[in-house]
């Protein structure tokens, strides 16, 4: 029992060391301290500045990831079914979306700038591009790669082709469903704090790492890299929990 | 309909069937084919199935025990020939059928009762009466499981038997089984035996079962239907006299032990062929 509760606290003993070791240079003073603050005073600029205008920031990049994520999934997901229900389709298509996926979305960014402008439109375009093949292919594959026998098992009980595709296809294919929508949530993440810092942004996680750097305001740039490190943590972890909640068979 | 010498042989090595004529043919095999590639599984193949009884299929690796079965319930189609359900064709026969696979067979999403209980909803059974029947089904049969549970909670040889009692909820006039309890331990199969020798004993539901096991097959037989090398044929369909319910003691039982060694004789004689 004893060594259950202190196994609980394993995960911190890697934060407290690196704290400690920050801690240990900025207080010897072996690096600038224009160029790293102390946590101390870090912190402190993350803490004013989540209840100020670095609060304003992360709302934002909250709001384009989960905008560009959410129409990402609603295109993403009907269609990986469609593709993944005939291997033929699929594999028709294969190499398109491979090469879609394997092309950095950023150099998507001039061209998406003249289909929609320098505004919000643009950014969640652009992530919204990038999630879509990650959860595609992976929804696909996940309808795919179906249990042959349980496939089987519905048709032999005298399943229709529909009731095959709704009762089976589809719950086979949520678990990998799932590893579609973290990848994608983390590229959209990505991609949004990428465009935040250099599309004519006025806010954004990416625009205040950005603004923060140019004002050489360090504690301020550093407290920016933690929000949006603690963004796209959350994200997976929020992802992780949900499936956990609902596809409580996933790796079973 | 064609080649009737081969049905003789059959009535020919199974003469309990002949002198009880309560035991009509329920399923009829005529004239099927079957090729895998450039391999002939089967070639003109007869047989006929008694009604009521539970028959074991046997026979040498890879001639075709699973492809009979599979073929007859409809999940490999046969190249050539005709099977037929007491006159009927496939698709009006209620039938079940268990994979040797429980663990990607049932549906971890839901429970094991929802599992038991999806075939009716396939038949568009509204939901209370869905309930009502399962419960009726697993009374009926008294198992003692668990049955809000998942089934990757249980374990294999109890989500075999959430497998076993999904088929049967369709009270279907033939019970398929291929290899069910060949992925379970030793003392999970003596079980399992038991509860299936059980379910057969209240149900009488014609049932076909492939096995690997010679012994499990004699065992929970009334008749052993023991295959040839491929292209398959009847090498014996072997009557099993042992009453029932069949225990532990049977095992040592001197016609038990006999008619096992008379199974493993005209095996291996199949084996040594070509």
């Amino acid at each position: 029992m004893r060594s259950r509760k202190a196994e609980a606290f394993l995960p911190a003993i890697g934060v407290v060391g690196l704290v400690a070791i920050w801690s240990l240079v900025t207080w010897r003073q072996w690096v600038d301290p224009v160029l790293l603050p102390s946590p101390v005073a870090t912190f402190d600029s993350l803490w004013h500045g989540l209840s100020g205008p670095l609060g304003v920031d992360f709302l934002k990049t909250i709001y384009r990831t989960a905008a560009s994520t959410l129409i990402a999934a609603i295109i993403a997901i009907p269609l990986g079914i469609v593709l993944g229900s005939s291997e033929q389709l699929y594999r028709s298509l294969e190499f398109v979306i491979d090469f879609f996926r394997s092309t950095p979305a950023s150099a998507m960014f001039p061209l998406f700038l003249v289909l929609f402008g320098v505004g919000d439109e643009t950014k969640i375009a652009v992530a919204a591009f990038g999630a879509v093949l990650v959860i595609l292919f992976n929804v696909a594959y996940g309808v795919m790669n179906a249990r042959k026998t349980r496939l089987l098992a519905a048709k032999v009980m005298g399943a229709s082709r529909w009731r095959v595709l709704f009762d089976v296809m589809l719950l086979e294919s949520l678990p990998q469903t799932f590893v579609g929508l973290r990848n994608g949530v983390s590229l959209a993440l990505v991609i949004i704090v990428v465009a935040e810092m250099f599309i004519g942004s006025q806010d954004g996680l990416g625009h205040s790492v950005f603004e923060a750097q140019q004002l050489f305001d360090m504690p301020r740039m550093y407290a920016a890299i933690f929000a949006a490190g603690a963004l796209g943590y959350g994200l997976n972890l929020m992802f992780l929990l949900i499936e956990r909640r609902f596809v409580h068979w996933s790796g079973k | 309909m064609s080649a009737p010498p081969a049905r003789a042989q059959t009535a020919a090595v199974a003469p309990a069937a002949a002198g009880d004529a309560a035991k009509t043919a329920h399923v009829t095999i005529r004239g099927l084919s079957k090729s895998f590639d450039k391999t002939v599984i089967y070639d003109n193949f007869d047989l006929d199935i008694p009604r009521g009884e539970l028959i074991s299929v046997f026979g040498p690796n890879g001639c075709g025990k699973s492809t009979l079965i599979n073929m007859i319930a409809g999940l490999v189609p046969t190249d050539a020939g005709q099977i037929l359900f007491g006159g009927r064709k496939l698709a009006d026969v209620n039938f079940g059928y268990v994979f040797q696979n429980y663990r990607e067979a049932l549906f971890p999403w839901i429970s094991a009762f929802d599992n038991i209980a999806y075939p009716l909803k396939l038949k568009n059974v509204p939901p209370a009466e869905r309930r009502a029947r399962t419960e009726a089904l697993v009374a009926h049969l008294g198992i003692k499981l668990d049955l809000a549970l998942y089934p990757y909670q249980m374990s294999g040889g109890q989500q075999q038997l959430v497998s076993i009692l999904r088929a049967l909820v369709v009270e279907p006039e033939i019970l398929f089984l291929d290899e069910p309890f060949s992925a379970l331990d030793y003392e999970m199969t003596l079980f399992m035996r038991e509860q299936l020798q059980r379910i057969f004993l209240q149900t009488r539901t014609t049932t076909i079962l492939v096995s690997h096991d010679l012994e499990e097959a004699v065992f929970l037989a009334d008749r052993v239907l023991l295959l040839s090398r491929h292209p398959a044929r009847v090498a014996a369909f072997m009557p099993v006299a042992a009453a029932r319910p069949r225990t532990d003691v049977t095992l040592s039982d001197p016609d038990f032990v006999r008619t096992k060694a008379e199974c493993l004789s005209i095996f291996q004689r199949e084996v040594r062929r070509s």
